[in-house]
């Protein structure tokens, strides 16, 4: 007897589908967040698929901190040609040099924090009302709480407190002149089910996801790579290591993890054995309890 | 490539489930149970909520921490909003609606209780049922939940007798008589201890069912969705306009009930219009059959008018298509529900203003008494309504299909959303 039953992943796949799709047809002027990384990759093949055989109907937006791994940039670059895509890209260099943003300084300095005034910029220029975001809700706890569709007000604000009441799957969009959505279809995914779909999907990753050797710093248990934005403190020194990214951001605050998960069949059982979370390797959320939900609150993505 | 070891599994079916809970029933405690004995609490994670715990001086490493993740959360020790989470063992991955118990209870658990396939309702032993039980049982059989399972928590505190189980379970299928619930399954535990939460209890023996995560792994939802009554919403059209696809017009949406085939003959609504399926184009190519919640893409023999809004049925199986809606209406504002009040409605993709026409009466929920000479309906309250709208709809009443049987109800100034509306 045939069986109408999805797998977890196909149904995962239908719903943000669907939700990609919503703001296609919701929105005037939505675009889709790349990072480069794995979730924005998903969230780029998902689109595509979509709106198939058609192209997608909107841009990419990528914010560069400058700090971006050289992989993660020839990556994009391939991709987009492949999917004849428009890309979009907003420099935070741009914003430190009209005076927007004081880069930081000090060792630990990060550009993490001003990609936020690079972003909203970027989304008044471009007059952008909906931004496609790869995060999901398993990712980090202030996460958890957020919507599908999550209300941004005239100054790129979240409003934990009071967000809209989110239902079946009718999503509001509706909003003033002046505001924006951030809309996030992977809500529901999990790190594993990223790595399944992948696998599934025989989707293409960048090198930096498998394991290599690479130089690096052992800073307060984060393994930073070597790079001309990453500078040694006393007693710090470049280790040659065996490793591999599990979340890639940029090159300053990204931690690399230990790794011989050589294929996606590996990095499977090495994230169905994890027992850290991937963003245990992200300084930028090392700051504080609530590091996520104050950056959020600023509109970061 | 089905051999992975511990969560690698491709293939694994997907439940969403929401659990409601009075102040102090245990609830955030029985979800880090749940987490931590399936493994799906990470070190870094653990290590957090140890150190949190340590410094508002717990004397227990507090589960509950790890559900409230916002500031003010924290700060105030209460649970604000709905927090999703997720774990998944080798038989199937979970996604936790998790509901605070208080503030703003009954806004909060519709909205989690809109997706899910089941509802997990704490009592507390020593209490047995309360109002907020009768509530928590009322949203969830209104919702359309087709499993309920009541944990009766704190055995431990009742030196684990199976009377004090029997009585609240007999007290409990009492109430639900009066409602519609398809699957009722009651577990004594203890949250704390971990009692047939992960691990049969030893302290029950008289208990002969089975543990609640067995029950979640093994529970069949493979019928909870309608595939009998064909609906179609047309979400998006796909031309693209190119050489190669120049004659190309698809129309893209999820399928809301019933298997599609192409072939089918099928009418359009509102046009009325009939043609037959030539071809559906789902994720990964073309397939012979879509049902729901697949998201695919429906290609007409007939160059038809057809646009966001609209939708494709089956010629023989045409949904309800009126101006005029009755509704069960969930308040979720604060502005209370004004008669002949207009609002923006959405229901499937379809858009347009209503009218308040008439506010029948209001439902106490912890009586589940109709209330008639107050008509006053404010955040929290459920009410019956009828609205007339400004263009015809087509829908199904809620029980029979909760995709196309419920709306939601915009305020046109503030842009909220201030209702949810199941069709009756």
């Amino acid at each position: 007897m045939q069986s109408y039953n999805l797998s977890h992943l196909r149904e995962l796949e239908a719903e943000s589908m669907f939700v990609i799709r919503e703001v296609a047809a919701q929105f005037e002027k939505p675009a889709l967040l790349f990072s480069g990384g794995k979730d924005s990759i998903v969230m780029l093949h998902l689109a595509n698929k979509a709106f198939s055989p058609a192209k997608i109907p909107f841009p990419l937006l990528h914010i560069d901190t400058g700090h971006n791994f050289p992989e993660t940039l020839e990556y994009r670059d391939k991709l987009v040609k492949k999917l004849g895509a428009r890309l979009v890209v907003g420099y935070v260099q741009d914003s430190i040099d009209k005076g927007r943003v004081v880069e930081e300084t000090g060792p630990q300095a990060s550009r993490n924090r001003l990609q936020t005034v690079t972003l909203l910029d970027a989304i008044e220029e471009h007059g952008f009302d909906a931004l496609l975001g790869g995060g999901r809700r398993d990712e980090e706890k202030a996460r958890a709480k957020e919507r599908f569709f999550s209300h941004r007000d005239e100054f790129g604000q979240w409003d934990p407190k009071n967000q809209r009441p989110e239902l079946w799957n009718l999503f509001n969009g509706r909003k003033k002149m002046g505001e924006h959505f951030r809309v996030f279809p992977l809500s529901n995914w999990t790190e594993m089910d990223v790595w399944q779909y992948v696998l599934l999907e025989n989707i293409d990753m960048p090198s930096l996801y498998f394991s290599h050797d690479r130089e690096c710093v052992n800073r307060k248990g984060t393994l930073l790579a070597r790079s001309e934005y990453i500078k040694l403190m006393d007693g710090e020194k470049w280790e040659k290591m065996h490793i591999r990214f599990r979340t890639i951001g940029d090159m300053s605050c990204t931690g690399a993890t230990v790794s011989q998960a050589n294929s996606l069949e590996e990095i499977i059982q090495e994230v169905a054995a994890s027992r850290v979370t991937e963003r245990g390797s992200r300084a930028d959320d090392k700051r504080s309890e609530t590091a996520m939900e104050d950056r959020k609150k600023e509109g970061y993505f | 490539m089905e051999h992975f070891s511990g969560n690698g599994y491709l293939d694994m079916e997907l439940l969403r489930f929401t659990t409601a809970g009075s102040v102090d029933d245990g609830k955030s405690t029985l979800i880090g149970r749940l987490l931590y004995d399936s493994k799906s609490i990470f070190e870094d994670q653990y290590e957090a909520i140890r150190l949190s715990s340590e410094r508002r001086g717990e004397p227990e490493v507090n589960l509950a921490l790890l559900t409230d993740g916002l500031r003010a959360e924290r700060e105030q020790g209460i649970t604000i909003d709905v927090a999703y989470r997720y774990f998944a063992t080798p038989k199937r991955k979970f996604i936790i609606a998790d509901t605070p118990g208080h503030i703003q209870y009954t806004r909060n658990m519709v909205t989690g209780a809109s997706t899910a396939n089941l509802a997990i309702i704490l009592v507390d032993a020593r209490k047995g049922m309360v109002e907020q039980t009768k509530r928590h049982a009322f949203i969830a059989s209104l919702l359309g939940i087709p499993h309920l399972v009541i944990c009766v928590n704190k055995m431990d505190l009742m030196d684990y007798d199976q009377q004090v189980f029997e009585r609240i379970k007999k007290e409990f299928q009492g109430f639900a008589s009066k409602f519609k619930v398809h699957d009722i399954q009651f577990i004594p535990i203890s949250a704390l201890k971990g009692d047939n939460v992960v691990e049969k209890s030893k302290h029950m023996p008289w208990y002969g069912g089975s543990t609640l995560l067995y029950l979640l792994e093994t529970i069949h939802i493979g019928s909870d969705i309608n595939l009998v009554d064909c609906r179609f919403p047309v979400q998006y059209v796909i031309r693209p306009q190119t050489n190669e696809y120049h004659d190309y017009r698809g129309y893209a949406g999820r399928v809301a009930g019933g298997i599609l085939k192409p072939g089918d003959k099928v009418m359009v609504l509102p046009s009325g219009f009939t043609t037959k399926i030539k071809a559906i184009d789902g994720p990964e190519g073309p397939v012979r059959e879509a049902f729901a919640p697949m998201s695919v893409t429906i290609r007409l023999e007939d160059e038809l008018d057809v646009s966001r809004g609209d939708m494709i049925v089956r010629v023989n199986n045409v949904p309800e298509i009126s101006q005029d809606i009755d509704m069960m209406v969930c308040w979720m504002n604060p502005v209370k529900l004004q008669l002949n009040g207009k609002y923006a409605i959405r229901h499937t993709t379809r858009e347009a203003r209503c009218v308040v026409k008439n506010i029948l009466y209001k439902v106490d929920v912890n009586t589940l008494h109709r209330i008639q000479d107050d008509k006053e309906v404010g955040m929290n309250d459920i009410a019956r309504i009828s609205v007339r709208t400004t263009k015809p709809f087509f829908f199904d009443k809620y029980q029979i299909n909760r995709f196309t049987g419920s709306v939601i109800l915009i305020d046109e100034g503030t842009n909220e959303t201030v209702g949810a509306g199941m069709i009756i």
